[in-house]
């Protein structure tokens, strides 16, 4: 596969690009950092004894978004082509800091809702010009219904998961698989000082899922799998139930 | 901002555990600045890898994990203090290559074996890990990142192998993988009735196998003091090897904390009898994965569960028996006479002291022990550390949750060498565990900075 991966340099992105490089893919590394990513390039060239070399990395951050359309168009030309884009880069925080924060509030709801969507039509009009292809977003469990705890951040992802369904709705007759993949608590520097909840997952455990699912197109994937029954139960509650509650 | 929790509690493998919370990143630098300690996966049995009781955080090394450099023509290895021994097998055992020095269990990250020192079943031959260890970088406690070896800032270097994270923080590690010559270890397995003809077998076979080691029935008494199981192994050849490589095994977890009388006395007997009953008289060979042999308990994912609620502590020692012939003997009687029995004891011969200030292994007879948490264990431990001070013997600190402060003194007449060297690096005693502040009296401390 030819992939480009947006947020290659943290969390699950990196755990991902690591599971694909080790299977051979091949890569273009997106990120916020060009030290991180040629970091990274390094880490995968060392870990596959491919060269460091092997492995195309552009700049790319999703507050910026005239780069959006050219960086995937340097992934193309590096790479001889694309059939993948993976998008694991967002913001986090928790919502007591939402709430005392507009600043970050408007950066946040922005760069989850409106910049990634942004960056998803660019890679959806590549995918397409060539023919299709699988674009896999990160969502998240939060965004399944409005909770307590994650009430902004889980408004943001609500919003990109029916955009990405719409999505697929729209063009999987034309060949554009869209994965929409929606972590529960998962070991990464995002979650990292959280009390960590019953059910979290490795970041490694999921990315292997996560690459089960591209290779046979599974269009929604909870991670770890748990995260299906719990948000199903969790869609159940009454909302008298949900007001007391505190998740 | 990271969520606060409830009394947020923290616990090594041994899961005693203190207030305390573990903050990782993968830029460990940015994270361990603040903290006076790294901590990676928390295997050490103990307190070495908790905060002192004045912090409450420290920085985790373990999303930290990624590789800057490797050579296949030399198997050298440079890489984030984060990544996992785990890790290092997954990539590079399929290439031909194998950590020199490996512990029980691979869910070691490489800072940790770097702090810890570790030994493995081939340390006559081998070495301590930190022998193949080329060079560090670290963050030192004011605020300097410092690139040592055994030419630059060799004190550091030294004392940090070994030195429980408490020179600096471990930011990066080079270490040389060793080549072998199939991803097979060929194993034989041999039972005997006595510890005189253990300790004979364990010793003539250091010669033709690289890996050895013993497991003993610290129950038995009498003549049957120190019976066990010598295990051996070596790399296959090629011609020796299955052409497949080696399938990860299957992990299985411990669901729940057992009650403490599953590891009574009495079914501790009935399973040390019955390890010692199945095992064969004469040597029985076959080849099998490496990590079946180096870490049969990793595939029970949480086995210190199986304590139960209150936890356990590993007590390790190493006795001087080539100076003092019968030492190995006189500690197991006083074991037994104690009432120390194990579940699981293990018994291994050292080679050649490391370079590290503080590094654990010296020429003589290691004995690792299972204690459960019970009222009286730290008694023991204060008993079994002064039948160790009396042959001249030390302690594993990686391992250690109990000593107090006096008792380490006297076992240690290296430990003012090493707190020298750390009031160096740290003068205002910025780095710190759990396991410094119970050991190293202030007074020792004082006593280094003069």
């Amino acid at each position: 596969m030819k992939i480009a991966l947006l947020g290659a340099t943290q969390g699950m992105g990196r755990a991902l690009a690591r599971r694909f490089a080790a299977r051979g893919d091949e890569l273009f590394l997106l990120g916020r950092n060009a030290a991180d990513l040629q970091a990274c390039a390094q880490d995968l060239g060392a870990r596959t004894g491919k060269s460091a070399t092997g492995f195309g990395y552009a700049t790319c951050d999703l507050e910026v978004p005239d780069d959006f359309g050219t960086v995937l168009d340097a992934a193309v030309n590096r790479m001889q082509g694309l059939d993948t884009v993976v998008v694991t880069a967002a913001l986090f925080a928790t919502q007591d800091r939402l709430e005392s924060d507009p600043a970050f509030r408007r950066r946040l709801l922005d760069v989850d809702f409106a910049r990634t969507i942004e960056f998803c039509e660019a890679a959806r009009e590549r995918l397409l010009a060539r023919g299709g292809g699988t674009l896999c977003v990160f969502g998240s469990v939060a965004g399944e219904r409005g909770r307590k705890p994650v009430v902004l951040y889980g408004a943001a992802k609500a919003g990109l998961a029916a955009y990405l369904e719409g999505l697929d709705h729209r063009f999987h007759s034309r060949g554009l698989h869209v994965i929409t993949v929606k972590p529960g608590f998962v070991r990464t520097g995002m979650t990292a000082g959280l009390a960590e909840p019953p059910f979290a997952g490795d970041a490694d455990a999921v990315a292997a899922q996560v690459v089960r699912a591209i290779d046979r197109g599974t269009p929604v994937v909870y991670a770890p799998p748990i995260w299906a029954m719990v948000m199903f139960v969790i869609r159940l509650l009454p909302r008298a139930l949900m007001r007391r509650l505190g998740f | 901002m990271p969520r606060t929790t409830q009394d947020p509690q923290l616990s090594g493998w041994g899961r005693l555990p203190v207030p305390g919370r573990e903050i990782c990143s993968t830029d460990l630098a940015a994270v361990a600045r603040t903290r006076p300690l790294t901590r990676g996966l928390g295997r050490s049995y103990g307190d070495a890898s908790l905060p002192p009781s004045y912090a409450l955080e420290v920085a985790g090394s373990q999303l930290a994990d990624r590789v800057l450099a490797f050579d296949p023509a030399t198997g050298i290895l440079r890489a984030e203090a984060g990544l996992t021994l785990r890790e290092i097998l997954r990539l590079y055992l399929p290439r031909g290559f194998w950590p020199p020095a490996s512990p029980g269990t691979a869910f070691v990250t490489l800072g940790g074996m770097v702090a810890a020192d570790v030994h493995g079943k081939g340390h006559i031959r081998d070495g301590t890990f930190g022998r193949h260890v080329r060079s560090l970088r670290l963050l030192v406690a004011d605020g300097r990142v410092i690139d040592c070896d055994r030419e630059r800032e060799p004190g550091l270097f030294r004392a940090t192998l070994g030195g429980m994270g408490l020179t600096g923080h471990i930011l990066e590690v080079e270490v040389k993988l060793q080549r072998i010559p199939s991803p097979w270890i060929v194993e034989e397995r041999r039972r005997y009735d006595d510890l005189d003809s253990l300790l004979a077998a364990l010793r003539s076979a250091a010669n033709d196998w690289p890996y050895t080691v013993a497991w003993i029935d610290s129950l038995a008494t009498g003549r049957s003091l120190g019976r066990g199981i010598v295990m051996l192994g070596r790399w296959a050849e090629p011609d020796e090897a299955p052409a497949a490589r080696p399938r990860e095994r299957r992990r299985w977890r411990v669901p729940i904390d057992l009650p403490a009388w599953c590891l009574s006395p009495f079914t501790m007997g009935l399973f040390n009898s019955w390890l010692f009953a199945t095992a064969p008289r004469t040597p029985r060979r076959r080849v099998l994965s490496p990590e079946s042999f180096f870490y049969p308990l990793d595939t029970l994912e949480d086995w210190n569960r199986m304590y139960g609620a209150r936890g356990f502590t590993q007590y390790q020692c190493v006795v001087p028996e080539a100076d003092r012939p019968g030492a190995t003997r006189r500690f197991l009687e006083q074991l037994v006479a104690l009432g120390g029995a194990s579940f699981f004891s293990v018994l291994k011969e050292f080679g050649d002291e490391g370079e590290g200030l503080l590094s654990f292994p010296r020429p003589g007879v290691t004995i690792a022990i299972d204690l459960p948490i019970r009222p009286g264990t730290t008694d023991l431990v204060a008993r079994l550390n002064h039948v160790v001070a009396a042959e001249g013997g030390r302690i594993y600190l990686a391992k250690d949750a109990l000593s107090s402060a006096a008792d380490f003194a006297g076992l240690e007449p290296r430990l003012p060498a090493f707190l020298a060297e750390r009031a160096r690096w740290d003068p205002e005693g910025r780095l710190g565990s759990a396991l410094a502040e119970r050991l190293f009296s202030p007074a020792a401390g004082v006593l280094a900075a003069t």
